[in-house]
């Protein structure tokens, strides 16, 4: 067929100039939470001087959402299903105390420690999937309940104690060295935060750049769809759930790094802490559309916030307030989106 | 287009041929209720074949099974003179079999593209791609800009645009370039103009009958009379989870059409299943 065919629709009452920003927004949700970022940095530049911008400060910002940030990536993947998971904090600090005691208590060299951890970690995860995947239940009731069971094996295992910084250290020091930092000038980077930010790239690569990416975005947008488009959609969901447990496993070592201890407690804010950066980051909660670059810097955008505001003298709870502000904010916007594309 | 057009059409389809497609004494229920009772079906090489009936009377089910969405509880599909069970969607387009299934399938954050690409991406050659199973973009962009004004859809311009800031035309428009790009024997359409408006209709069938003079047979299933008789080679009728009859549109009026669909008329004799 040789003639055009236009189809007509698109453009009711809406200008082409409008639809194109529409399209952008869609295109790259990463522009909002950016914008946020440069104008909330420039503030602060304004209120709080030069402190706030000093190499040391910037560094102590991106060593304090480390954890967070990774926690958060796992949390990503698992919202772009259209999914939730409540138990991430818990993973993370049952796999560290699986770490400090198979090397500690038990004696096993601390890189099979850490592959063990990290393996308990994925191990949660693919408990927290069989139920979402097979048993189809709703994700936030599966973790919740998980978030229960894991924090129980936690204080199952530990007995609720400490495995001490000098105990570490003296036969397992690798499970510290993501706490090492590399001096740059004043700026202290510790490879905790390196390997966060290659974690970042990995995942990153894989969302855009692999089928595999691709079908996570199309299961969150629509299972059903996905299902009739060929897609395996429960080894997808699968896989997800696996990879954010290890994850979780992997920031279970960099809490060791951070704190130089192996402790119980701890970690109960991780779970909505992580959710916060993927929000702010422009993730959407109903599934479907957002990116790891935007949970970055959804994570550093709450880490700069908090430092921010300290710096200039306010009281925590304005942190907290501050904070509450923009989860809301990054909500209605992406409701808005979404209604009116539809 | 005229009748006579559709006429003169229709006369290269070889029904003395068995057919390309063929189901026998479909049997599904889910629970209590039976939504296919010894469904028959029968598409043959190179035709547009129209299924009507009324809500509920099973035909998404009966497409369903053809496309490898459903599995029968018990019966026969022949795809090309052999015998096949479709246990995934998947497996249907691996022989050559396309579907757009009602509510388009389309993953709506996802760009042109990849929807068009979905579930066959292709990857890059040599260790990009099997190591680290990097889509080869650039070979699927190319090809979908050539799909798309193949099929004159070229006033969707940028191929990179997300799906759900599509209007519902040319939702339709990808979803039915992306089963005719891909389908080379059997293309299946489930309600394609559902949420169309007239004008977007009309756009729908052209793509039809540009599919169809490709020499792909076409399943349309649909309550838009006016289009299954405009387009339809032959048009098969489904009742109570079965085929009661199959007609010539030239043969019978739209009304009486949709009174055997209803159950208020009995089909005619020769037209029986």
């Amino acid at each position: 067929m040789a003639d055009e065919i236009e189809f007509p629709g698109a453009a009711t009452g809406r200008s082409a100039l409008s639809r194109r920003i529409l399209n952008h927004l869609h295109a790259n949700p990463t522009i909002i939470p950016l914008f946020v970022l440069v104008i909330g940095l420039i503030i602060f530049s304004f209120v709080v001087g030069e402190r706030f911008f000093h190499p040391f400060n910037l560094s102590l910002v991106l060593q304090q959402v480390t954890i967070i940030g990774t926690v958060a990536l796992a949390q990503t993947l698992i919202i772009l299903t259209a999914g939730i998971d409540l138990s991430v904090g818990a993973i993370m600090i049952l796999s560290s105390v699986a770490m400090g005691k198979l090397a500690v208590t038990l004696g096993y060299p601390p890189e099979i420690a850490l592959l063990l951890g990290i393996g308990v970690g994925g191990l949660c995860g693919w408990f927290n999937g069989i139920f979402v995947t097979y048993i189809r239940l709703p994700p936030f009731i599966v973790t919740l309940g998980t978030w229960s069971v894991f924090s129980a094996m936690v204080q199952y295992f530990s007995n609720g104690e400490t495995i001490a910084q000098r105990d570490i250290e003296a036969g397992a020091e690798f499970l510290q060295w993501s706490g090492e930092a590399m001096k740059f000038g004043a700026a202290r980077v510790t490879t905790g935060s390196i390997m966060m930010l290659m974690l970042a790239g990995f995942l990153w690569y894989m969302l855009n750049r692999t089928a595999f990416g691709r079908h996570i975005y199309a299961v969150g947008g629509d299972q059903e769809a996905a299902r009739l488009s060929g897609i395996n959609t429960k080894r997808v969901l699968m896989s997800v759930y696996l990879i954010a447990g290890l994850i979780c496993g992997f920031a279970g070592w960099l809490m060791i790094g951070r704190i130089g201890a192996v402790s119980p407690l701890g970690g109960e804010m991780t779970n909505l802490d992580s959710i916060t950066a993927v929000v702010i980051g422009g993730t959407s909660l109903f599934g479907g559309r957002g990116s790891i670059i935007g949970t970055l810097i959804g994570a550093l955008i709450v880490g700069f916030f908090r430092n921010g505001l300290a710096l200039a003298g306010l009281d925590v709870l304005w942190q907290e307030f501050t904070v509450g502000l923009l989860i809301i904010t990054a909500v209605s916007f992406d409701q808005w989106l979404r209604r009116i594309s539809n | 287009m005229a009748q006579e057009d559709i006429e003169l059409m229709s006369v290269s389809v070889d029904r003395t041929k068995p057919p390309l497609l063929s189901a026998r004494n479909l049997h599904k229920s889910y629970g209590r209720v039976v939504a296919m009772n010894g469904a028959d079906f029968d598409l043959y090489e190179g035709e547009i074949l129209a299924v009507i009936g009324d809500n509920g009377a099973g035909k998404s089910s009966m497409i369903g099974a053809l496309a490898g969405a459903v599995r029968p509880d018990s019966g026969k599909i022949v795809f090309d003179g052999k015998e096949v069970h479709f246990a995934s969607p998947m497996e249907a387009r691996e022989q050559g079999i396309e579907t757009v299934f009602q509510g388009l399938a389309l993953a709506p954050a996802l760009t042109i593209v990849d929807n068009l690409f979905l579930g066959r991406e292709y990857r890059q050659p040599g260790l990009r791609g099997t190591i680290f199973r990097a889509l080869d973009r650039r070979r699927m962009r190319a090809e979908a800009s050539k799909h798309l004004s193949d099929l004159g859809l070229a006033t969707i311009q940028n191929i990179d645009q997300v799906v759900e800031t599509l209007s519902g035309g040319q939702r339709q428009g990808v979803a039915v370039a992306r089963a005719c790009a891909f389908g080379s024997r059997v293309v299946i359409l489930d309600e394609p103009t559902a949420a169309l408006g007239v004008k977007e209709s009309r756009k729908v069938l052209e793509l039809i009958r540009d599919v169809r003079a490709r020499g792909i047979s076409i399943v349309l299933i649909s309550h838009n009379m006016p289009l299954v008789f405009e387009l339809a080679d032959r048009v098969h009728v489904h009742r109570l989870g079965r085929r009661i009859a199959q007609v010539r549109p030239s043969d019978i009026t739209m009304s009486d059409a949709v009174a055997i669909m209803t159950g208020a008329m009995e089909p005619p004799p020769d037209a029986a299943a």
